[in-house]
Parts: structure tokens; sequence; C-alpha cells
């Protein structure tokens, strides 16, 4: 069995075969891939024995379900109004310096990639953001540069 | 600094650790006794639009269906709003309470508090919560369970119809209306959906009684509200304060003593200038002097160094991200409104292009399916209309 068949499999098993259980297993997905694949929605229409145009139609209708490949570490800064009237730009701008890419983009070595996102729910502590599901609030550039930099130190002492 | 004329109270956030006493007290009246008293008390949903939440319970509780739920709205995308996330994690109990309450009446075996995306942190420590409170539904011999429904990022899925859609594992489209949840919802089966805040408020209530709460706020806007108040003010956060105040007395209280205009009710919500604040009122749109605003909670403050043209396009940019697509006066509308704003701020357009895009707004708040698309106009005509010279200079 393919890796991604076992791991739809374990993921079926864990919520179930049913419509209601569609969302939950895509979720699994992103948090074990990274990412929604072609392949992996094909698998996931054969287990829930759903049409694949169903699962892709539900997959790509969510952003927090990425369908391209993303670094292991997704940061989505916010850029709704307060955050953006509490200097997101400049924290985006540090970021893009940091991490020597641009919005959108993710590192050379796959570990982080650049988002913006829609209000998170901290708008009196903005500027905020989110890496993977974890909130940063109150943001400055010399708050960022320390967490990215904690990051950086978390992957070198993992590999 | 903040003055302090408005009242603060301390209903909702204040933690009492009597859940066990209050549900076996509750649990063992009549529905109906429960339902006149959430009924009297003037109770209406805090999710926007303002139900009475006694009269849904109870429209639910009389319609047949095999199995029916109880869904806490727990999506809370609004921009400027961030109450509920502190009332899920400050005094989760008494959402709970009211959620196994609401089961009992009208006969729902299972609830889901749909969670969106973004407050995914607090997972683990809202599991752990809920296995302590089914551990308390036991001993009260009540079978009832409720699990955590996980969003995906998108702001849509808090429109109650739409959220059905995406627990049933569709794209987050809002569906017809009527039927209304209370007759077909989750699983097309009788539903009650309402706000973290709303059930919070309904604990309150069956341990004060109706009056304490009817006592409070004015008219037809009756309680405590949770606001979130963000933007140009000293004092960011989360404030209970009585319904019925004026802006003025808002702004006065926490403003930075610049502010030009108020957003009221968030992106989807009004906003209201600086020579209106004294004439507003906040409260459900009912029989109050002035002009009254209803309010999920979100009040962002903005002072006069900001450009209003910035703010607008912001919303925009927000509405055309997060419409769902289904309806083209909302999927259509929202980017001409984008597009023409830039129009107009540039000079490919007269001035008098912004009464078409006035009209275009109005147009979407007559057809587009749901409100998303209706409430589009708010903060578009609001904007426009009180800082026209901000859209074109
Ligand atoms: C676009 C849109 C987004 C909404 N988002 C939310 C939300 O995040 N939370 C919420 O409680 N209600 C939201 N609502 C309102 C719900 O549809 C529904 O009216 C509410 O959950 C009912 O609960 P209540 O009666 O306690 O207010 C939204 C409505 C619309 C049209
Ligand atoms: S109004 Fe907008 S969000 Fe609502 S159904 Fe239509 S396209 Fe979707
Ligand atoms: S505006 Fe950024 S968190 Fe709400």
């Amino acid at each position: 069995m393919s890796e991604v068949k076992q791991m739809v499999k374990e993921l079926a098993n864990q919520y179930g075969r049913s419509n209601e259980s569609l969302l939950p297993i895509l979720q699994g997905i992103v948090t074990k891939e990274l990412h929604i694949s072609e392949e992996a929605m094909i698998e996931v229409a054969r287990e829930l024995d759903m049409s694949a145009a169903q699962v892709y139609g539900t997959a790509t209708f969510y952003s927090f379900l990425d369908t391209r490949p993303t670094g292991k570490y997704v940061i989505r800064v916010c850029k709704t109004i307060t955050c953006m009237m509490h200097g997101k730009n400049q924290i985006i701008r540090e970021l893009e310096n940091l991490l020597k890419i641009r919005l959108g983009e993710t590192t050379h070595d796959g570990v982080f990639t650049l988002l913006e996102t829609n209000c998170l729910g901290q708008c009196h502590k903005g500027p905020a953001m989110l890496i993977n599901e974890l909130p940063f609030t109150e943001l400055t550039p010399e708050k960022v540069r320390k967490i990215i930099i904690e990051y950086r130190n978390r992957e070198i002492s993992a590999n | 600094m903040s003055k302090k004329n408005l009242k603060r109270l301390d209903l909702i956030f204040k933690n009492e650790f009597d859940t066990e006493a209050i549900l076996a007290k509750t649990l063992v009246r009549s529905h109906d006794e429960i339902i006149n008293d959430l009924i009297s008390s003037g109770l209406k949903g805090r999710g926007g639009a303002g139900f009475p939440t006694g009269l849904k319970w109870k429209l639910t509780a009389d319609n047949p269906g095999d199995e029916k739920y109880v869904i806490c709205n727990a999506d809370e995308g609004e921009p400027g709003t961030f109450k509920d996330r502190e009332i899920l994690s400050s005094v989760p109990h008494k959402v709970l309470a009211g959620m196994a309450v609401c089961a009992k009446i009208i006969g729902a075996k299972k609830g889901f508090i749909y969670l969106r995306g973004e407050y995914k942190f607090l997972v683990p420590e809202l599991n752990k919560i809920l296995d302590e409170f089914h551990a308390l539904l036991d001993k009260l011999d009540l079978a009832f369970r409720v699990a955590i429904f996980l969003g995906s990022g998108a702001y849509i899925c808090g429109e109650e119809s739409a959220l059905f859609e995406s627990m049933e594992g569709k794209r987050g489209e809002p569906r017809n209306k009527p039927p209304f949840p209370a007759q077909k919802g989750y699983k097309n089966m009788p539903t009650v959906i309402n706000n973290v805040e709303t059930l919070a408020h309904t604990y309150s209530i069956f341990k004060y009684g109706p009056e304490k709460f009817r006592d409070l706020g004015v008219k037809d806007s009756r309680g405590s509200k949770v606001f979130s108040v963000s933007g140009d003010t000293p004092i960011p956060g989360i404030y209970e304060l009585e319904f019925g105040m004026t802006l003025q007395k808002f702004v006065d209280d926490f403003g930075d003593g610049d502010a030009k205009a108020v957003q009221v009710g968030g992106a989807s919500g009004f906003c209201v200038p600086r020579k209106k604040f004294s004439k507003t009122v906040i409260g459900y749109q009912g029989k109050l002097t002035g002009v009254s605003l209803p309010t999920g909670g979100s009040m962002m403050i903005f002072n006069s160094s900001r450009s209003m043209y910035n703010v607008l396009h912001n919303y925009l940019d927000f509405f055309v991200e997060e419409s769902c697509g289904q309806c083209t006066p909302c999927r259509v509308g929202t980017q001409q409104l984008l597009l023409g704003v830039e129009a107009v701020k540039k000079g490919e357009k007269p001035s008098s292009y912004l009464d078409k895009l006035l009209d275009l707004a109005e147009t979407m708040r007559i057809t587009a399916k749901c409100g998303l698309g209706q409430s589009v106009a708010n903060s578009f005509s609001s904007i426009v209309e009180n800082f026209r010279e901000e859209m074109i200079y």
C-alpha cells in the first residue's frame, strides 16, 4: 500500500467514512503532509465513496486547506484593518527580509511559507500572526526576529 | 485617559463554580418555564442578527425530527471581534451549560462547537473541559455529548447554513432560506444554532432569573453585551457594558481623544462619523430614540490620522476574498466596488461614479443570497456617504 493510501485509511478509521468526516480528514492530511495532493484527494474520495470532484471542491474552498506544497511552518500574517493600522506592513517586510522570500513563497529549505490572512480574532493585540496553529501577537520587528530565530534553532536541533 | 462614564459589568466573565448546582436546578424545571424565562428576559442572539433566543429554542423544540442538534457558533470571523474566544477560554462551562439545557428542551443528544480554524490552539484545553463536563452530565443523567468541529479559514462559515454545509463536508456555501435551522439545519434536522455569548448569557438567566437580565439595557435591547474594542484606543480589549449607550459616551471612555469615526459591528456593520456620535445608540433596531445600531460587539475606533479610503479598501478586499462566489450580485459586486473605488481614487473615473457604486451596493443588499453580500452596503454606503471627499482626493 502506498504511503498516501495508508495515511488516508488511518484518518478514515479515526474520523469515520461519512460526509461529516470529510473536513476533519482533509485537516488531518494537512497536519501530516502539509498540503493535500491530488493523489490524496483521489484516495479520500475512494475511501469515503464520494466523487473526487466533491473532495476537490471542498478542499479548494477553505483557505487553511493548502492544496499546493507549503513549508513545514506556515506563517499567516493578519492583513485586516486593525492589524494594518498597527503596522502589519512592517511585520511583513521584516519577515520577507529574514526569510529572504516574498509573500506567498516558501523558503528553499522548505521550512517556512509566508502568507497573509484575514482577521485572526486578536485585533486588540495587533499586529498578529499564526505560525501553523499558534498565535503570536503585539508583534514588532524585533519580536519577529526572535521568533524566527527560535524556530530556526528548533529546526537545527531537530535535524 | 479613559473617563469611565459607562458602568462596567461583570456578569459573563465572573467565574462561578456552581455549574452542577445551576444545571441540577434548571434541568428539573419544566421546558415551558425555562423558555418563558428566556423570552421574558429579552435575550436576543449576540451573533449579529438578534433573534430572540427563547423563541428559537421553542420553535426547534416544536418541530419534529428523528435527531436534533445544538450548535455553538464559535466561528467569530467578523473583523474586530474577539470576545467569543475570550468567553470560551475563560468561562466555557457557562456556554456548555446553556447547550445542555437547550439539548434537553429540544431533545438533542449531540451538540457541536464549530470553532474557527484560527482558534485551533484552544482545542486541547477545550477537550479537557469537555471530558469534565460529560462526566457531570452523566452524574445528572442527561444523555448529551458535545464535540468540537474545527473550521478551516472561511469567514462565510459563520453564516449558519454555510456552517451546516461545512460540517457536512461541503463547500461553505449558504443555503436558501427558508427553511430555517429550526426546521432544517445540520443534516436537514431541526437545529438550534447560537452564538457563544448568547449561550453564556442563558446561564446567567438560569442562575439569577430573567428579571436581573431584563433590568439591564433599554427598550428592545436587554441585558449586557460584550464588546470587542480595537483600533485607535489606549485601552483595546474586551468589555462587558450595558446596551443603550450613545456612541459619544463610548468614545469618551474608549477613544484617544481624537476619534473621527467608529465602525460598529465589524466590516459588515456601519461606520458612524463624529458628528453622529451623540445621536447614535448601541442596541438592536427597535424603539430606541435616535439611530440605533445592532452589533455583534465589534467596535473599531479610527482617529483623524486614518484615511477612510484605506479603511474601506481593506474591508472590500476582505469581502472579495471571503465571498463564497455562489451568487452573482455578491461575487461580481464586491469586485466591482473594489475596482470602482480604486478607479475614482486614481482619477480614472469621475467622482459621480461613486453614486453608481452606491446604487450597486444597494442592489446587492436586495439581491444577494445571504447576509454577507447583503451587508456589504452597510459599510460601503456609510463610509462613502460620510467621507466622500476622502474617497476622491
Ligand atoms: C457572513 C456571516 C457571518 C457570520 N458569522 C457569525 C459568527 O462568526 N458567529 C456567530 O455567532 N454568528 C455569525 N453569523 C450569524 C449566524 O448566521 C447566526 O445568525 C447566529 O449564529 C445565530 O446565533 P444567535 O441567535 O445566538 O446570534 C454570521 C452571519 C453572516 C451572514
Ligand atoms: S451573498 Fe456572497 S457569500 Fe452569500 S451566498 Fe452570495 S456569493 Fe456567497
Ligand atoms: S484585524 Fe488582525 S487580528 Fe483582527
